[in-house]
């Protein structure tokens, strides 16, 4: 995966850097917003990361420079404001995704993959299949191995969100907000005893386990035999 | 800049002084007017009299001649309060008449003249003003007709004087008294700027001085006192809360600092290592937790975010949140239960809604779980309804647990407030304060009741029906109807 980084903390930068390059991606950067502009025109990126607040070029006017020239690269806002009122304006300016200062890496990582794949034909199917696991979009049903398991409306909805973003690591926050709709805090980590539910309903009785937990990170789905 | 020309820039002397000239003018026109209608008035009874004297004595003469005239002038000379007469042959011999030494000046003037003349009074001659009309006779005989006009001069110089010491009493008055006025009201605001100085320079305990009479300055002390309490209230508000800051961020910080520094003292070991930075990285998020709280607290009471407001149903809502914890509270072994009846719609955000009445439920899960001093009698049991009643959404949550005393309960809505009892359980404080300034946002209020046993907290704000009413009158009136000629 092409990442472009566009942050003027250089600290900031080369820590994005180093650690999308452990995690097997490529990184480039931009110092400022111009620079950014330029170099998400012309090469082609997976991602953008953009900072809100840039020297010379605002993040969010990259982002609408961008999108009014019809380069609909998946860009991830960071900022430093937080509320609902800022996130909406980022994603109505063009963003993709928000995050808001200060971030745990593993948030980040979980979030720019989701967006990368996001433009995968996948999006549009029907039925959502990890090995025996299978989910019937239309007909609400989910069966693994042929047999039925009854989900609660809410059970299916994450089961679907999991599903969709089979493979790869998906946070708590992610869940709330895309599940739930919910972009704040519940304090208690309410995410994780919903997934041991949905957990015990779809693996308790199957020797493989397809939904598993990524420590420092979320969760994941997936059929580790293969 | 002295103290007589500050005097001088006061509103209330320069107002006395504009209302002086005003009246002085208007007083002086009064009195000039008097002043020439009187004397217009007294000119013409004068001529008049002195005319009509005049015309007798002609007859007279014309009938009588010189000698029937010198007697009748010698006969009305001696009428007291009478005219003046005099008359004289070529030789300047008086014939008859009650005026004497006639002066060369009258005694050669034709017509009618003003001159001096002198008459016996009590201790000697006074001398006196008169009006005269000269006539010279044939055979070179004069006749001198005329009037004492000492006291019609008297009068005018009465009502000349009156006019001036009038004015000058006016001035006098007039410019003390705006002194005065301006003086007293110059002191108390100087006592305000002084006071206001004061509070300025940091103590926010002193309050302007009202003086009782209820006037505008009184007034305006009064709303500038309230004005002062609140900024103190809120200045108490931010000091409590930076200690609390202290407290609240400088306890963990210090622990992380601590698990660090104790790390790298033990001899390098990678587990060991990877624990502390682990350790390190949760105690990192704790403080940025409470950070964010901090700051949406601080925003929401600055009126801030809630841009996002649309019509939403709170019962829904209500049900939504409650299933967000419903496995918590199995997990807990608490039963979660949401009632509502129907639908209560509301104008609000539903993230900060959602937040808040997560909040709630999270604490009442947290807390509300009954003591063992309450005995086996009382199930753990949280419920949460969504009602309306008197044009008012209400929120609320009970619990079963050992709830608030009534002194705490408005304690308990202040920032990093933690009752003793749950200090053992992880959480900032934020909770309620962030709760109470959704409320406040919304234009409801939190408020909290005795659940016998338990606590019940109860969020309320308006129903959306009264925004909608609003609307409805705040639109705009139909147009006003053009009229075509």
């Amino acid at each position: 995966m092409r990442v472009l980084v566009i942050e003027d903390d250089q600290e900031t930068a080369a820590f994005l850097k180093r650690a999308l390059k452990e995690s097997g991606h490529v990184a480039e950067h931009a110092a400022d917003g111009e620079v950014g502009l330029d170099l998400a025109r012309t090469n082609a990126y997976d991602v953008l990361i953009v900072d809100r607040m840039l020297p010379k070029f605002d993040g969010l006017g990259v982002i609408r420079a961008l999108r009014t020239e019809e380069i609909h690269t998946p860009a991830l806002i960071l900022s430093a404001l937080g509320e609902v009122d800022d996130r909406v304006k980022g994603l109505r300016a063009g963003g993709d995704d928000y995050l808001t200062k200060p971030y745990a890496f593993s948030e980040l990582l979980a979030r720019i993959e989701v967006l990368a794949r996001r433009t995968s034909p996948e999006e549009g199917s029907t039925r959502l299949v990890v090995g025996d696991l299978v989910l019937d979009r239309l007909s609400h049903k989910v069966t693994r191995a042929g047999e039925a398991i009854m989900l609660q409306p809410r059970e299916f909805r994450l089961l679907e969100y999991l599903m969709k973003h089979a493979g790869q690591v998906v946070t708590r926050t992610m869940l709330l907000e895309n599940v739930w709709d919910y972009h704040f805090d519940p304090q208690t980590n309410v995410i994780d005893v919903h997934i041991s539910r949905l957990r015990s309903k779809i693996d308790k009785n199957f020797e493989q386990p397809l939904l598993h937990t990524v420590r420092g990170a979320g969760y994941t789905i997936r059929d580790s035999a293969h | 800049m002295t103290a007589l020309t500050k005097l001088f820039r006061t509103t209330t002397f320069r107002l006395s002084l504009i209302y002086l000239a005003l009246f002085s003018g208007a007083a002086v026109i009064a009195i000039v007017y008097l002043y020439w209608n009187t004397t217009v008035l007294l000119s013409r009874q004068l001529n008049q009299t002195i005319d009509a004297e005049l015309k007798g004595l002609a007859e007279q003469y014309r009938a009588g001649g010189r000698d029937q005239l010198v007697r009748i002038v010698a006969q009305r000379s001696r009428t007291p309060g009478s005219s003046l007469y005099l008359v004289a042959d070529k030789n300047e011999k008086q014939l008859a008449g009650n005026l004497s030494a006639v002066s060369p000046q009258l005694w050669d003037s034709v017509g009618p003249v003003e001159f001096f003349y002198s008459r016996p009074a009590p201790g000697g001659m006074e001398r006196r003003l008169a009006f005269a009309n000269v006539f010279r006779l044939p055979g070179g005989d004069r006749l001198i007709v005329g009037r004492d006009i000492e006291d019609r001069q008297e009068l005018s110089r009465l009502i000349r004087s009156t006019m001036l010491w009038g004015l000058g009493v006016m001035a006098l008055v007039g410019i003390g008294g705006g002194y005065w006025v301006s003086r007293r009201l110059l002191a108390r605001i100087d006592n305000l700027s002084a006071t206001t100085r004061t509070i300025m320079a940091g103590d926010l305990s002193r309050r302007l001085p009202v003086s009782g009479s209820g006037d505008e300055l009184d007034r305006l002390a009064q709303s500038l006192n309230l004005m002062l309490a609140r900024i103190e209230q809120l200045m108490a508000g931010l000091r409590e809360v930076s200690d609390n800051i202290a407290h609240d961020l400088k306890t963990p910080l210090n622990r992380l600092r601590n698990r660090v520094e104790e790390a790298l003292r033990e001899p390098p070991d990678e587990s060991s290592y990877r624990d502390a930075l682990e350790l390190t990285i949760e105690e990192a998020d704790g403080l940025i937790k409470t950070f964010n709280a901090l700051l949406s607290i601080a925003r929401l009471e600055a009126g801030a975010g809630g841009d996002h407001r649309d019509r939403l149903d709170l019962a829904a809502l209500v049900a939504d949140v409650a299933e967000l914890y419903e496995p918590v509270a199995e997990e807990r072994g608490i039963a979660l239960s949401a009632e509502t009846s129907g639908p209560v719609l509301v104008r609000g955000d539903r993230q900060l809604l959602g937040q808040a009445l997560a909040n709630l439920i999270d604490n009442a899960l947290k807390y509300g779980a009954p003591s063992a001093s309450q005995g086996n009698g009382v199930s753990p049991e949280v419920t949460v309804r969504a009602d309306h009643q008197d044009g008012m959404a209400e929120i609320a949550v009970s619990d079963r647990g050992p709830g608030v005393p009534a002194a705490e309960r408005e304690r308990v809505l202040g920032r990093f407030v933690r009752l003793e009892a749950s200090r053992s359980e992880p959480g900032s404080g934020l909770g309620l304060s962030l709760v109470a300034a959704v409320a406040r946002l919304h234009g409801g209020a939190l408020r909290l009741e005795d659940n016998e046993p338990g606590l019940r907290v109860v969020f309320w704000l308006p129903l959306e029906r009264d925004a909608l009413l609003n609307e409805t009158v705040a639109s705009p009136s139909p147009g006003v109807e053009l009229r075509t000629s």
